[in-house]
């Protein structure tokens, strides 16, 4: 009770009081890229849910009369070589990215700050085992990761998800380590133990909490990186298998027809450059508001 | 300083152990069997149980996986990567062969990033808010977006196809001919180069902006010195160690981008030889790749680490 009495005295005193809530709002869409990607990221989303609706063509249905057509009001962007409509390869692809970039971020996320919170939470050996083993896997180039688990699985949705996740997680547990041996010193910590709290309450309702801010960063962050490489891997023919849409795999199949067809490699980069783009400069924006030296000043 | 040298090598060592073990491990358990270390899939499957049998038993693939470990590290130690299922030649010597290539490359593309992102990083500091800045920002911002491989196709159209300035695909070692190995080089130089580039400049910015707000700044500036020797003598050189940190996952970068631009522009190098062994399901050659790769990380980011006791005093006198 006590607690929250001091807090309060200490929040009427500070001279204008801004609610947290309406300052991170404030800062996170005072500039106005920030705004821009919030927007291109929330088309995104709508693109990939209601791709049926929204494509004007069957992404899959091949058209051999109309193949390999330049951009005309019929079809926007033009065919590919089986005369399949680019802008409706390019809708369905918003899925293929999303869904990668969600999934692989998940398995990223869960692995990696789960080991990164035993980590920094019990330290010792503890933390020196962990993460060696995540400085090992660090070591490995995210695409030379992905390369060897699709040498070993195979390409596919699927495994590009798997790859791409085991590839991100040292960058979480390294994060929420960090995270975790700052976080622990503070006195709340001390409290709660004095309190009879089992370490598993402190880890999950203490520390986790606290330690989120930096985390969701690095989350919107790596969402473009992570979408990045799926397009990388599916240029190389190793990821997402055609017939399916994916950006990397248009690149790739528009190559061929670079002469008299640009727009079939081009068209798929621009969407992709325009969606990891928002995603990092929502990240920007995002840390730019959590940032807590930043409080009073804006 | 001694002490944070070797422990350092130490750990880079250990890492390296490390490495190896999982590479093994993973080399080993997953697919459905090791034999395909040794054999093509096809003929696998037209052999009879007592030939798989012998095999294994002449390469030792019946005993522990223990000894089979050391088996392999001790050869890896002596520079025998085991033999390439398909091409059936030693999976080292092909290395030697490309790896330079891969380097060169690579090197063009990491000293290129230093010497261009670094200066725009300072430039936008300096500069910041006003135009340059913003027009320099963007630019970064859209480097660390680019697609490489989107990048390289596109340049190969507009600069090979359109403007027919440079010849594209292939490589020609500089020692042949100077000239048409650079003048081959330039694009896919530049592809790598991007990335590195864009995030050079924007850590350098924020970390020099961080700098420029400190006390011991206000205080070079108040000593009436100039803004020159400001900037280089005094905020440079707390401004840059967080760059060097990020320059060693750039070098990692690269190696992997590698992978993309090889394929990409058709030059024979390490990151071709990964793609090209994976559509023929090389185990051999892909477990000696991705082996490399990874040593040549932790190398070049032991010595980023060891750089630091020249650039961070507070690390040399620890």
């Amino acid at each position: 009770m006590s607690e929250t009495g001091t807090r309060q005295i200490e929040l009427m005193e500070a001279p204008p009081h801004v609610s947290e809530f309406r300052r991170f709002f404030r800062v996170f869409l005072s500039r106005r890229i920030v705004l821009f990607g919030m927007i291109i990221i929330i088309l995104f989303f709508i693109t990939a849910a209601f791709a049926e609706f929204l494509a004007p063509y069957d992404p899959y249905e091949p058209d051999l009369y109309n193949a390999l057509l330049q951009p005309s009001s019929k079809h926007l962007l033009g065919t590919d070589a089986i005369g399949r409509d680019t802008l409706s390869r390019i809708i369905f692809g918003t899925r293929n990215s999303l869904m990668v970039g969600v999934i692989a971020l998940g398995i990223a996320v869960i692995i990696g700050m789960t080991f990164g919170l035993l980590a920094g939470y019990f330290g010792g050996w503890v933390h020196s085992l962990i993460m060696r083993f995540m400085d090992a896997l660090m070591a490995f180039p995210m695409i030379a990761l992905a390369l060897i688990i699709a040498a070993l699985l195979g390409g596919g949705l699927k495994n590009v998800m798997i790859a791409l996740g085991i590839a991100l997680v040292p960058g979480y547990a390294r994060l929420m380590c960090g995270q975790v041996l700052t976080i622990k010193e503070n006195d709340y910590i001390l409290a709660a133990r004095a309190g009879g709290a089992r370490n598993i309450r402190i880890m999950l309702s203490h520390i986790l909490p606290n330690s989120l801010p930096p985390l969701i960063v690095l989350i919107t962050m790596m969402m473009g990186m992570t979408m990045l490489a799926e397009a990388g891997l599916s240029f190389l023919g190793i990821g997402i298998e055609a017939p399916a849409a994916s950006w990397g795999g248009m690149v790739n199949d528009g190559y061929k027809y670079l002469m008299t067809s640009p727009i079939l490699s081009c068209a798929p980069g621009v969407a992709l450059m325009l969606v990891v783009f928002s995603f990092n400069m929502v990240g920007d924006g995002l840390r730019d508001a959590l940032d807590p030296r930043l409080r009073g000043v804006l | 300083m001694t002490t944070y040298i070797i422990r350092r090598l130490i750990q880079a060592i250990f890492v390296i152990l490390i490495v190896t073990v999982m590479l093994f491990l993973v080399m080993r358990l997953l697919p459905g069997d090791p034999i395909l270390m040794l054999v093509t899939e096809t003929e696998f499957e037209t052999m009879r149980q007592e030939q798989i049998d012998h095999l294994k038993h002449e390469f030792g693939l019946d005993r522990s996986l223990f000894v089979q470990y050391f088996d392999w590290i001790s050869g890896v130690l002596r520079g025998d990567l085991g033999l390439s299922i398909v091409h059936r030649s030693s999976v080292a010597k092909e290395l030697v062969r490309r790896v330079p290539i891969t380097l060169h490359i690579g090197l063009l593309a990491f000293i290129i990033s230093i010497i261009i992102g670094i200066p725009i990083g300072i430039v936008c500091a300096v500069r910041r808010g006003r135009w340059l800045d913003t027009i320099l920002t963007v630019f970064a911002n859209i480097g660390i977006t680019v697609p490489i491989f989107w990048l390289g196709v596109m340049m190969i159209y507009l600069f090979a196809l359109k403007l027919d300035w440079f010849p594209v695909f292939g490589y020609t070692s500089p020692f042949e001919d100077f000239w048409l190995s650079t003048s081959r080089l330039i694009l896919p130089v530049f592809c790598l180069a991007v990335t590195p580039i864009a995030s050079a400049a924007r850590q350098t910015r924020s970390s020099m902006l961080e700098v420029m707000q400190q006390d011991y700044i206000r205080t070079a500036w108040s000593k009436g010195l100039r803004e020159r020797t400001v900037i280089a003598r005094h905020a440079l050189k707390n401004g840059l160690i967080p760059v060097v940190t990020l320059k060693g996952l750039s070098l990692s970068m690269i190696i992997g981008g590698s992978v993309l631009i090889e394929s990409v522009f058709s030059i024979p190098g390490m990151g071709r030889l990964a793609v090209e062994a994976i559509f023929s399901q090389d185990y051999p050659t892909i477990q000696g790749v991705v082996l490399l790769m990874a040593i040549i990380v932790v190398l070049s980011n032991l010595l980023i680490d060891l750089s630091y006791c020249y650039l961070d005093p507070r690390i040399r006198y620890s």
